[in-house]
């Protein structure tokens, strides 16, 4: 099971018909069990991306292999929530074979158990994004896209929503893509890192961090940053990996 | 409370009104309810309200889906819009009456000729609303269930069609005040039963207290129908929204 991206370019007509490109040139290929992140400043076209990858979007110059059949958990920038359908409803719409234990298992982790017959109108953000992430989960997927899952949360809730996907991660394994802009994140939960550019995004640079996500010491996450910042602000020919 | 109030308010103001334009006008209410019970009696009103019943039952049937399937289609597909937009607003302008009329010459007076020509009334109103409303429908939710590879039917029943009902809900509301007004001029001009019919014989021999019970019973029966069917399913439809309207 591998995932290979090869995006050449694409680009956006807005209304007053001019174009934009919003990728340049973006490779990379991840195997099942990788945590792939793509980190970038806001608006470096990530989020055209995860579209593109996940099929939503077919028109962009390049090559896209997914695993054939891979079923894809994606867990959107806004949770995309049915309203009129329950927590669980929402779940199980998505994951009909899900059996009952590991559901229950499922919203344990994301602390959700209480919340099962409420309604997403009745959620706070923080909750949506939980459900949204156990209906990501519970599709039992092969390719787990996550879009900026911990964007506009407090930083206390971001962090214990971090280690809650971490547990999840570890708990299955499948090609991971996460995207975000927050270098912390991205340190603390990828096993590979690719680093873009501003729009139109190219690749910069890509990292592995080798030690295993609970593992990772502070200091060692502190250096990884640095190394990182110094890249995205210095040397942006250099693309190998450490 | 209130309610019952206002309808003994309406009750007195009926009474004082005969009182004033005389028994041959306006029948007082007893007279009117002795109608009723005459006509309960015979049968003849429950055949008659049981005949335009069915009719309104299968013309909104008709109107209502082929109408959603219209303007669902005109909503999502450009070409259908384009393609479809000048016959909608021809018959949304077109009298009530010119269809009816057209349909019993084309097609005799026949039961098919009135079922269609009620429906043909209601349908441009029901393809607007739901044009309106697959044009509003959410495209990030869309994204959602193909990306979680939603079968067609499920994705149509938990993700478009609650989208869908409140404008469903709206065009079966006001389809159904709609169709409650044109199958009595159906009846009268070419149906030998129904209450348009009878009302259009009461009309014929000046006979008002049966023309009242008619138009009356009549009344009961749609604000049931209300009362019953269309409040609940309204209330069951929004029931995920939180409560404030």
């Amino acid at each position: 099971m591998r995932l290979e991206v090869d995006i050449t370019g694409k680009t956006f007509r807005n209304a007053a018909g001019e174009t934009h490109d919003v990728i340049a040139g973006v490779t990379f290929a991840l195997d099942a069990g990788e945590v792939g992140v793509l980190v970038g400043p806001s608006g470096c076209g990530k989020s055209t991306m995860l579209r593109i990858l996940a099929g939503l979007d077919p028109d962009f110059h390049g090559r896209v292999s997914r695993p054939a059949n891979a079923r894809v958990g994606f867990v959107f920038q806004e949770p995309r929530l049915l309203p009129w359908r329950s927590v669980e409803e929402n779940v199980r719409l998505v994951a009909p074979r899900a059996d009952a234990a590991k559901l229950a298992a499922l919203f344990e982790v994301l602390e959700l158990s209480a919340h099962r017959n409420h309604f997403p109108g009745e959620l706070s953000l923080g909750l949506a994004r939980r459900v949204a992430l156990a209906r990501a989960f519970a599709v039992e997927p092969d390719l787990l896209i996550l879009d900026e899952p911990l964007a506009s949360l407090d930083a206390a809730l971001a962090g214990r929503l971090r280690d809650q996907i971490a547990v999840l991660m570890d708990n299955r394994s499948m090609i991971t893509l996460l995207v975000t802009h927050d270098v912390d994140d991205a340190v603390r939960l990828g096993d590979r890192l690719f680093l873009l550019s501003p729009r139109p995004a190219r690749n910069l640079a890509e990292l592995r961090i080798a030690a295993p996500r609970n593992k990772r010491g502070d200091a060692e996450i502190a250096a990884i940053k640095l190394d990182i910042m110094r890249r995205i602000n210095g040397d942006d020919t250099k693309l190998d990996a450490s | 409370m209130p309610r019952l109030l206002s309808f003994a308010a309406l009750l007195a103001s009926w009474w004082i009104g005969s009182l004033l334009a005389g028994d041959a006008k306006l029948p007082p209410p007893p007279a009117v309810l002795s109608a009723m019970i005459a006509e309960a009696r015979s049968g003849d009103l429950f055949f008659h309200l049981g005949m335009t019943l069915a009719r309104v039952a299968l013309a909104f049937t008709l109107a209502m889906s082929l109408g959603a399937a219209i303007g669902y289609l005109m909503g999502r597909v450009r070409l259908a819009d384009r393609l479809g937009d000048p016959w909608l607003i021809l018959l949304l302008n077109l009298p009530a009456l010119v269809v009816i009329v057209l349909a019993y010459i084309w097609a005799g007076l026949t039961e098919v000729a009135a079922i269609a020509a009620i429906a043909i009334n209601k349908l441009p109103t029901a393809v607007v609303t739901l044009r309106e409303g697959a044009r509003a429908l959410d495209a990030a939710l869309d994204e959602m269930a193909t990306v979680f590879a939603l079968p067609r039917w499920k994705k149509f029943r938990h993700v478009i069609l609650p989208q869908l009902s409140p404008y469903i809900a709206a065009a079966a509301r006001s389809g159904l005040s709609l169709v409650w007004k044109i199958v009595l001029v159906a009846e009268l001009l070419g149906r030998p039963n129904g209450v348009g019919f009878e009302i259009g014989v009461a009309f014929q021999l000046f006979d008002i207290p049966r023309l009242l019970a008619y138009s009356l019973s009549f009344a009961v029966v749609v604000l049931l129908i209300e009362a019953v069917l269309v409040q609940p399913f309204e209330a069951r439809l929004s029931r995920w929204r939180p409560r404030a309207a």
